[in-house]
Formats: structure tokens, sequence, C-alpha cells
């Protein structure tokens, strides 16, 4: 049962970077997903487009957004898992 | 191969000399060294801060880097790139690649350069006369990149 339990609640740091930091009024959160799919990047933020505003408008489809798992770039098809770390930031400008 | 992310400036002829140092085989040095600018897109800047995401930004400049030596017969490389606020004409980033012959170290310095543009994590906020805006990325930087 407990098995169970833990296996059915997933949970991921969220870290907003640059200018979506700003224009989403926060640096990070923790999120607990639902689990009736595999989740991916694209199912995190379809949930967080739900909450309108200015989620809604920043993650748009056809916003420039890009996303980094773990520290690493990925693309919306990827695979989220319990404890992963998921950055969400604009395009970046270095250099 | 090293990596540095820093506030502080760096000196460009005493991080060649130590990455060129006790290695006799090096017959090219190529380098890069990124400025600010006092004009971007017709408006003056009084300064620059640079964000980054710690945690991320050396695995992804060591991951560049990485792919440079695959890619290219180099000896050595370095990249210091810097956070922080600058003011024009200082220096944000330098890109130092050692090999036997030139043609690897350019096109290693230039490859290092245009993934850095696109695959690590920093962005550029400016201080205007009237106010602050973030940099927008350019498509040129991911035409430059795509063409390796």
């Amino acid at each position: 049962m407990r098995d169970t339990d833990v296996s059915t609640t997933l949970s991921v740091r969220v870290v907003y970077l640059a200018r979506l930091r700003e224009a989403l009024g926060t640096s990070g959160e923790t999120l607990t997903l639902a689990p009736d799919a595999p989740p991916t990047i694209e199912s995190l933020v379809a949930a967080l487009v739900r909450r309108g505003g200015h989620w809604a408008h920043e993650l748009a489809a056809g916003r420039a957004v890009r996303f980094a798992v773990n520290h690493r770039l990925v693309n919306r098809a990827h695979a989220i898992a319990d404890g992963d770390e998921v950055a969400i930031f604009p395009p970046v400008t270095g250099g | 191969m090293s990596v540095r992310v820093q506030a502080g400036d760096f000196d460009v002829g005493e991080e060649i000399s130590r990455l060129r140092a006790h290695d006799r085989s090096v017959g090219a040095i190529a380098s890069f060294i990124g400025t600010v600018r006092d004009v971007n897109d017709a408006a003056s800047i009084i300064e620059m801060t640079l964000e980054h995401y710690p945690g991320m930004t050396e695995s992804a400049l060591e991951a560049i880097v990485d792919d440079a030596r695959q890619r290219f017969d180099i000896a050595d490389a370095l990249v210091i790139h810097r956070v922080g606020t600058l003011l024009p004409g200082d220096q944000i980033v330098l890109v130092v690649v050692s090999s036997a012959h030139r043609g690897m170290a350019f096109d290693a310095c230039a490859f290092i350069m245009d993934m850095l543009k696109t695959r690590a994590p920093f962005w550029k906020k400016e201080r205007l006369p009237d106010g602050e805006r973030w940099v927008e990325a350019r498509a040129s930087d991911d035409e430059a990149a795509a063409r390796w």
C-alpha cells in the first residue's frame, strides 16, 4: 500500500529564471504532479498555463521558452521523474 | 580544459600564458574576448547585469568544451564568463584554445562561442537612461550555432 502511494505522487522543484522570474513573480516552487499520465515538460507547462493570467500569457504556445531538467537542456517531450529540478527560462543571451 | 564563472575581471595575458605553459606541442593559440558595448539596438547602455543559473552554468560550459575537444584536435581550452553588473568597455567572456595548428584553434574557438551563445544559461539585462530591459535572443546566434 505504501509503495502504491509513493508511486502515485510525483514532486518536482520548478525554477524560473531571468525575465520569466520577473514576469511570473516567483523564483520557484515545489509542484506535485498528477499521476494519471507519464508527466513531461509539455504536461507541466500545460498545468502552469491553466493557472491563467501571467502564466497563460508567458508560457503560451509559440512563446520562446527553454527548459532544463537537472541542469541539462531538454525539449518539451522530455519525461519528468520524481525529485527532478525543472528550470524554465527565456532563450539565453550570454557571451 | 577549464571553465570559470566569476564576478571579477580577468587578465587575458595571464590566462594565455598559463594555458600555454609546459606544452611545447602547441603552435597556435586562438582567443576571443567579448566586451560590453555602450550602445545596443539604438539605446545607450549605462550598465549591464548578467544573471546565470548556478549549478547548471559550469556544467553547460564543461559540456561545450568537451564537445569541442571531440570535434577538433585541440591541446587545451579555457572559458571564463563574468556575472553580475558590468559597465560599457568591461570584459564579459574569454575563450582561449590552443592547438598544434591555427585551423583547429580558430574553429574550436568559434565553435565554443557559438555554443555558449545558445546553450549556456546566462541572461543580460541592460540599464538604459529611461529604465531597464532584458536583452532578447538573436536569430543570428541560432544560425551561427546551427552551422556546426
